[in-house]
């Protein structure tokens, strides 16, 4: 920090959990406490959703309870709006630890004529603060606020402002939303804002490539840092606003030296010791190499030392996982019935893809797995554009560590011999361990071949094993003497310098 | 039937309710009918009765006509139109 500058103020601002956990790390931790945030979005952005949700966090997490002031819909109509996304306000209400401040529209004739100042207003809420003992408050929306008493826009404006700052003086962390009339234009009709927000959070909800696409984004957090860009969230029944996270936060994750098995005892040799328990690792080979079979030993070899697994499928049926599985001596069936093992097969195409990460972290909070194997991720790959994919693929390995669970992805590389894909590019530098399956050909005989290319925090062998697949799995052969060029080979030379 | 009643929630001493309450004395004393009754209500030590009428600014002057409710919000000073507003004929001017 140059001398003169604003200081940052970050260490001291106590942090707000918004319940948006995603966004939370966005904005360091939460809102701070005893400001002003103003949420802008075009309706149907899920304003409402967001401001609800901010209360129910508090209310059921950190008993703090909450004033909701609502200036367009009634109570009783957001009560029952909101009950679907899990939030049962009218039992709130009813146990003292939510209260509403009705400023929804009157059938009354009103008749505004010179000047006049909200203390109404601010006497309202602070009554309704002391008789729950409220730490938050909403106040939903300013604009229509505004429009009510449209004639003075300069005397409503200092009015608000005067609002703002004697709630902030309470102690009370203000959350008001705000219309925006497009997605990409000014912050907030009339520009409110302005006056009345220590903090500015845009919601957005854009149709792009005929698919909707809500994302949040943080656009002024007064004296404190905050990550820049758009965060994708979905709308979800029972749970509200649920954000993906950005990358950029999520890549800080402590590794443990735990080693935990491959499911192939020669694997977890050429690894020094099997895989680390919060670690990924990225299978990548053509179709035909043995990625599933590595999947399944995985499986199998976490079911056998006592763990969970989880696979989630995207290539081939349950039905056919089953018959692989047996093929190779494992029985699926069994792990199910002592539920040691899930296996869940979805079609790619059939959610978007942070719809697809959310339903991975649903299955991985649910069953609680030690292991989870996805195959494959590059069937993601046809569902998404690039950039989403690689932030999913960031977003889902962060998530896999955070939880301490060991997870295995396999990645199908297009060409059969050598080769890489672009999920293969795009993970490679995320992923700790690499395993590479590859199709050799030496003379007239093409054999299959096994190279672990990188071990992070590790030695591994450096061999490239021979191996062969038979009715009990795989086994691993001598290593070829004189290495063929199938590993750094054409095709392959985005795989240098990982 | 009963006389309409009035009520002005004003906000402790600020200026515009001050003006506020000088004005509604000075129509009650010379336009209003005898009958009317008119309550004052200060929202900073009473804002339970705020939140049961669902004032939001002040000060506001309701009147609690079945057929008609009716508010003003402001300091009560354009003397004609807030008589044509709460419907009364104004019987001579002031003095």
């Amino acid at each position: 920090m140059t001398e003169g500058e604003e200081p940052d103020v970050a260490g001291v601002l106590e942090r707000v959990k918004t319940g948006v956990e995603a966004f939370d790390e966005l904005v360091m931790g939460g809102l701070p406490r005893g400001r002003a945030t103003v949420v802008a979005g075009t309706p149907g952005s899920g304003k409402t959703v967001f401001a609800t949700q901010f209360l129910a966090h508090g209310i059921t997490t950190y008993q703090e309870n909450g004033v909701f002031v609502t200036f367009e819909e009634s109570p009783r109509d957001i009560e029952s709006n909101m009950y679907s996304f899990g939030w049962d306000l009218a039992t709130w209400r009813k146990q003292k630890r939510l209260a509403w401040v009705d400023a929804s529209p009157r059938a009354d004739d009103e008749l505004v004529l010179g000047e006049f100042d909200l203390n109404a207003l601010v006497a309202r809420i602070r009554h309704a603060a002391e008789t729950v003992d409220a730490k938050r408050v909403v106040l939903d929306s300013l604009t229509q606020l505004h429009d009510h008493f449209i004639a003075d826009p300069a005397l409503l404006r200092r009015e608000l402002f005067r609002v703002s700052l004697g709630l902030k003086r309470e102690g009370l962390t203000v959350l008001m939303t705000a219309e925006r009339n497009s997605e990409y234009g000014e912050i907030s009709r009339h520009r409110m804002e302005e006056f009345v927000a220590d903090n500015v959070v845009i919601l957005r909800n854009v149709l792009h490539h005929e698919k909707r696409r809500r994302t949040i984004e943080v656009l002024k957090m007064r004296g404190s840092h905050h990550a820049e860009g758009e965060a994708p969230f979905t709308l979800m029944g029972g749970r509200g606003i649920v954000a993906v996270p950005l990358s950029s936060l999520r890549l800080e994750q402590e590794s443990s030296t735990t080693r935990v098995t491959s499911g192939n005892t020669e694997i977890d040799a050429m690894c020094g010791g099997g895989f680390f328990r919060d670690s990924v690792t990225l299978v990548s080979g053509a179709t035909g190499t043995g990625k599933t079979l590595m999947v399944t030993n995985f499986l199998a070899g976490g079911v056998a030392a006592g763990e969970k697994a989880l696979l989630i499928g995207y290539e081939e049926s349950r039905g056919q996982l089953f018959r692989n599985a047996r093929g190779w001596g494992v029985d699926f069936e069994k792990m199910e019935a002592d539920d040691k093992l899930k296996i869940v097969c979805l079609y790619p195409e059939a959610q978007s893809l942070p719809d697809h990460l959310l339903t991975i972290q649903s299955l991985v909070d649910e069953f609680k797995p030690n292991r989870v194997a996805i195959d494959s991720v590059s069937a993601l790959e046809r569902v998404a554009p690039e950039t989403g994919f690689r932030e999913f693929l960031i977003s889902l390995t962060s998530f896999i560590k955070k939880r301490e669970v060991a997870g295995l992805c396999t990645a199908t590389s297009k060409s059969l011999v050598g080769g890489e894909s672009a999920s293969e590019q795009h993970i490679s530098t995320l992923t700790d361990s690499i395993v590479l399956l590859r199709y050799i050909q030496q003379q007239q005989t093409m054999h299959r071949g096994l190279m672990v290319l990188k071990m992070r925090g590790s030695e591994h062998s450096k061999d490239i094993r021979k191996f062969a697949i038979d009715s009990s799995g795989m086994h691993l052969g001598a290593a070829f003497e004189r290495a063929p060029n199938v590993f750094s080979g054409p095709g392959a030379d985005g795989l240098e310098g990982l | 039937m009963t006389a309409p009643s009035l009520i002005l929630f004003v906000s402790g001493g600020s200026p515009t309710s001050r003006r506020a309450r000088e004005n509604l004395a000075r129509l009650a004393a010379h336009d209003l009918p005898a009958d009317w009754v008119v309550e004052i209500i200060d929202v900073m030590t009473d804002p339970a009765r705020a939140e049961e009428s669902r004032i939001l600014a002040t000060p506001t002057l309701s009147l609690g006509d079945p057929a008609r409710p009716r508010r003003i919000v402001g300091d009560l000073s354009e003397r004609a139109r807030v008589l044509e507003f709460l419907g009364i004929e104004t019987r001579s001017e002031a003095p």
